[in-house]
């Protein structure tokens, strides 16, 4: 095996990482895709077009932008400081917002497409029957939207692992703290040591096939809704 | 006297090869942190010698990969001194025409102006929370900046509060943001008409390091192309020495 | 606007029995505009061509209009009053919805697609089992909704609308998406529903037979507006219908199995004011039968005529004449003995034999359609 310690620990934390953005981003992505699925507010495109800005925009152009907004001297890292968590920048914390931010749209256009295919007859059903709306919520859309809810987990956990130039630009590559795989692996092909990189790169695309094979082998299967 | 189709040919031909000889174009390939000095640089040359400079820039690394891969790039002005000696014996450079073209210089800025004192004392009361560096694996500036550390004794004191750069650009930008309170940049990028241009800085002195070469090569592309031996010449020149001294390098 | 989340409220008054609506809704292309009095007890049909609005009414009355602005008030339970900012949403009003595909779960059995509704609405005065055998999806209960075919997955949208103990049940043509195998199958189970329910039911159909055999009152719907309204019987007899419900004119007659004849097959049905010989019914006798007769299959003749193949002649007194649905064509309302009929003749009959309000004629029924 030739796996050391600092891959090891690179390993480990963007597992930590990758978890909790998934976490984060479906709590944060579900009342989002909702409100996006069921709106019908002029302020729909708006609110979409800037959760989908990551999927355009190159990872360091956002990580240098979450530099600055969570830098000292930026709106969010003053609003971190005066909170008595001083600035995000080179913390774990401060990669999972990024990663948050980055991995949005992953999590929330499945989900929206999800609710959207629902549509709103099972949920006026619901109504009918005496189900309030977080009831409706809860015990129809949520189960109905359940491929979409794998979908955006997969999609939001693979690309958390994936990403690094939001990582590279936030983190300031510190082993343990926020050194994860993809930039464990960056640095020595950047030192074009492409032999040190082997082992892990090809433990990544190996994993990301396996993610993505789960996934569409698991949407092939899904049954129709009836 | 009729004009004929063979003599037009000639007199044509014959204009076509003493204009490329007054004004060649020469294809060079710049390391990315040296953007700023050599257009300064290539337009003097450009007005002395009637020649015309096609700069194109990106990371050491990268440019080296595409020299490899046939781009059509006739000068190489490295940000280090490894990857023109590589090109050389790998054939693809001029043998001999290697040479130092600056000198890299290491400073330890901050963006607060007061913070670093001219001695770097700074760096031993440890008062801050973020030194950043350039990547020492695959930046010379990062791993200058870690024989400085090493030779003031400060690697192990230090270490926890390092955050690396992946390159001396973002290495600068976490400074410039504030998020690191200190970093080892290059003096190139705070260095404007002969001095610091903000903030505070220690320009660390060259015996705590090894030297950070920047050498040029002429390639193999351009061995007959005038206009690329012409720039290689007025590099070593003292026109082009003045503006790489006021852009921060040494020579 | 009406305040987000009211309480049925019961009115201060003595509760007046029945369902009183008023309210209108505007999308572009369509409004709604209605005044609905209906009976607390019973089925009524709102009859109406696509687009009438049948549908839109039905939705205004279950709050899943939330753009609708009137008063709707059911036995005594005030649901909607724009005016005084009080609208109960869907949920706290005690209905039951029965919607054109059954859009039952599709992740939940049958079972639980049945308890969804009883659960929420509390204990009520039917078990579970009870109503699921009324319809007779007894057995289907541990299937996925996928497994059903139409006509089980619409009676199962049926029992799970009644098991939350509705006060008002919704029906939006719940046959329509079925081909006419199929409503044959529920057509008996919505019959037997219609006499064992003590609730209203309000019924959506587009189908004249649908509403004669399940109604006891009809809403006639034009273009979003009541053309008119009233019992089964007077209303589909009226002269003044407007011209789209004139191809569908005739009279509902209620009657009751009076005798059997079994050398010739028939069975003689007696309603108020006279009776007719159909083809022998199994039914017993005392047994109620409804039956409809098309206006077009009625024709009138000055005196009884003998040698005529028809069976059925009645006599009948002359209300009114009326227009058909084309110039060639009026539509005559004829009284017999308290029951309505209409017959459709040619206006050259019409003025050729002096048909005028209170003449006395025979009617020749040439066939009537039984129901259920």
């Amino acid at each position: 095996m030739s796996l050391s310690a600092t891959d090891l620990s690179a390993i480990w934390l963007t597992l930590q990482l990758a978890s909790l953005t998934t976490v984060l981003l479906l709590l944060i992505g579900t009342p989002v895709a909702w409100w996006l699925a069921r709106t019908r507010s002029r302020m729909k495109g708006l609110i979409g077009a800037v959760v989908a800005l990551p999927l355009v925009l190159p990872p360091t152009v956002i990580g240098f932008y979450l530099l600055v907004t969570m830098g000292p001297h930026g709106p969010v890292g003053q609003l971190t400081m005066a909170m008595g968590l001083g600035t995000l920048p080179f913390t774990f914390a401060g990669l999972v917002v990024g990663s948050v931010i980055y991995s949005l749209p992953f999590v929330v256009q499945p989900l929206q497409n999800a609710f959207e295919a629902i549509g709103d007859r099972p949920l006026e059903v619901a109504a009918t029957l005496r189900a309030g709306p977080w009831d409706r919520f809860f015990t129809v859309a949520l189960p109905l939207a359940r491929p979409g809810f794998v979908t955006a987990s997969i999609l939001g956990f693979a690309h958390t692992v994936g990403e690094f130039g939001v990582v590279l630009m936030l983190g300031g590559n510190i082993p343990g703290r926020t050194r994860t795989v993809s930039v464990q692996i960056f640095d020595p092909v950047e030192a074009m040591e492409y032999a040190e990189a082997h082992w892990l790169a090809g433990g990544m695309l190996l994993f990301s096939f396996v993610v993505l094979l789960a996934l569409y082998s698991s949407r092939r299967m899904r049954p129709g809704l009836g | 006297m009729k004009p004929s189709p063979s003599r037009l040919l000639a007199t044509l031909g014959a204009s076509l090869l003493a204009c490329a000889a007054h004004a060649a174009e020469v294809q060079v390939a710049v390391a990315a942190n040296f953007t700023a000095p050599i257009k300064e640089i290539a337009a003097g040359f450009e007005k002395d010698s009637g020649h015309k400079v096609v700069a194109a820039f990106g990371p050491t690394g990268g440019l080296y990969t595409q020299v490899k891969n046939g781009a059509p790039f006739e000068v190489f002005l490295a940000a280090d001194d490894t990857t023109p000696a590589r090109l050389e014996s790998e054939g693809e450079a001029v043998a001999g025409s290697r040479f130092t073209y600056a000198i890299g210089k290491l400073v330890l800025w901050s963006a607060t102006a007061g913070r670093v004192d001219d001695k770097g004392e700074v760096l031993k009361r440890n008062a801050f929370r973020h030194l950043s560096i350039g990547n020492p694996k695959t930046t010379p500036y990062g791993l200058a900046a870690t024989q400085v550390l090493d030779r003031l004794g400060l690697a192990d004191a230090v270490k926890p509060k390092l955050v690396e750069g992946t390159n001396i650009t973002q290495a600068y930008q976490f400074v410039a943001s504030g998020n690191a309170e200190l970093g080892f940049v290059a003096l190139s990028q705070v260095y404007r008409d002969g001095r610091i241009s903000g903030g505070s800085a220690w320009i660390v002195p060259a015996g705590l390091y090894e030297p950070i070469r920047q050498d040029a090569v002429l390639l193999a592309r351009g061995k007959g192309n005038p206009a690329a031996v012409a720039l290689v010449e007025y590099l070593k020149g003292p026109k082009a020495a003045a503006v790489i001294k006021a852009y921060g390098y040494g020579l | 606007m009406p305040s987000r989340d009211s309480r049925p409220v019961q009115s201060a008054s003595a509760a007046p029995a029945g369902i009183r609506a008023r309210f209108g809704v505007g999308y572009p292309g369509f409004a709604l505009d209605v005044d609905l009095q209906l009976p607390a007890r019973g089925v009524t049909a709102l009859l109406g061509h696509s687009g009438s609005g049948k549908t839109t009414c039905l939705r205004c009355i279950a709050g899943l209009e939330r753009s609708a602005q009137g008063r709707i008030e059911v036995n005594g339970e005030l649901w909607q009053d724009s005016a005084a900012g009080v609208f109960v949403p869907t949920h706290k009003r005690a209905l039951g919805y029965v919607f054109q595909e059954a859009s039952l779960f599709p992740h939940l059995s049958v079972r639980r697609n049945l308890e969804y509704g009883m659960r929420r609405a509390g204990a009520g005065r039917v078990s579970l089992t009870q109503a699921a055998d009324l319809l007779g999806i007894g057995h289907l209960l541990e299937r996925m909704p996928d497994k059903l075919s139409g006509g089980e997955r619409q009676r199962v949208g049926v029992v799970r609308a009644l098991l939350t103990s509705p006060r008002l049940l919704l029906m939006d043509e719940p046959l329509a998406a079925l081909d006419l195998r199929l409503k044959q199958e529920i057509l008996p189970y919505l019959e037997r529903l219609h006499d064992e329910l003590d609730i209203p039911v309000i019924y959506v159909s587009h189908s004249p037979e649908e509403v004669a055999r399940l109604a006891d009152h009809v809403v006639l719907l034009d273009q979003g507006t009541v053309a008119a309204q009233g019992p089964l019987a007077d209303t589909l007899a009226r002269l003044d219908l407007p011209a789209v419900f004139s191809d569908d004119a005739g009279a509902v007659v209620e009657s009751v199995v009076a005798a059997h004849d079994e050398r010739y097959h028939l069975t003689r049905l007696d309603f108020t004011g006279g009776s007719v010989l159909v083809a022998r019914r199994p039914e017993p006798i005392g047994h109620r039968l409804r039956f409809r007769v098309n206006a077009r299959d009625v024709s009138l003749a000055t005196e009884r005529l003998e040698g005529s193949t028809i069976l059925n002649l009645l006599p009948v007194t002359v209300i009114g004449v009326g227009a058909a649905d084309t110039p060639a064509h009026v539509l005559v309302r004829v009284d017999m003995q308290g029951t309505p009929l209409l017959a459709r003749i040619t206006r050259r009959s019409c003025e050729q034999l002096g048909i005028a309000a209170g003449r006395p004629m025979w009617a020749q029924i040439k066939s009537v359609a039984l129901l259920g």
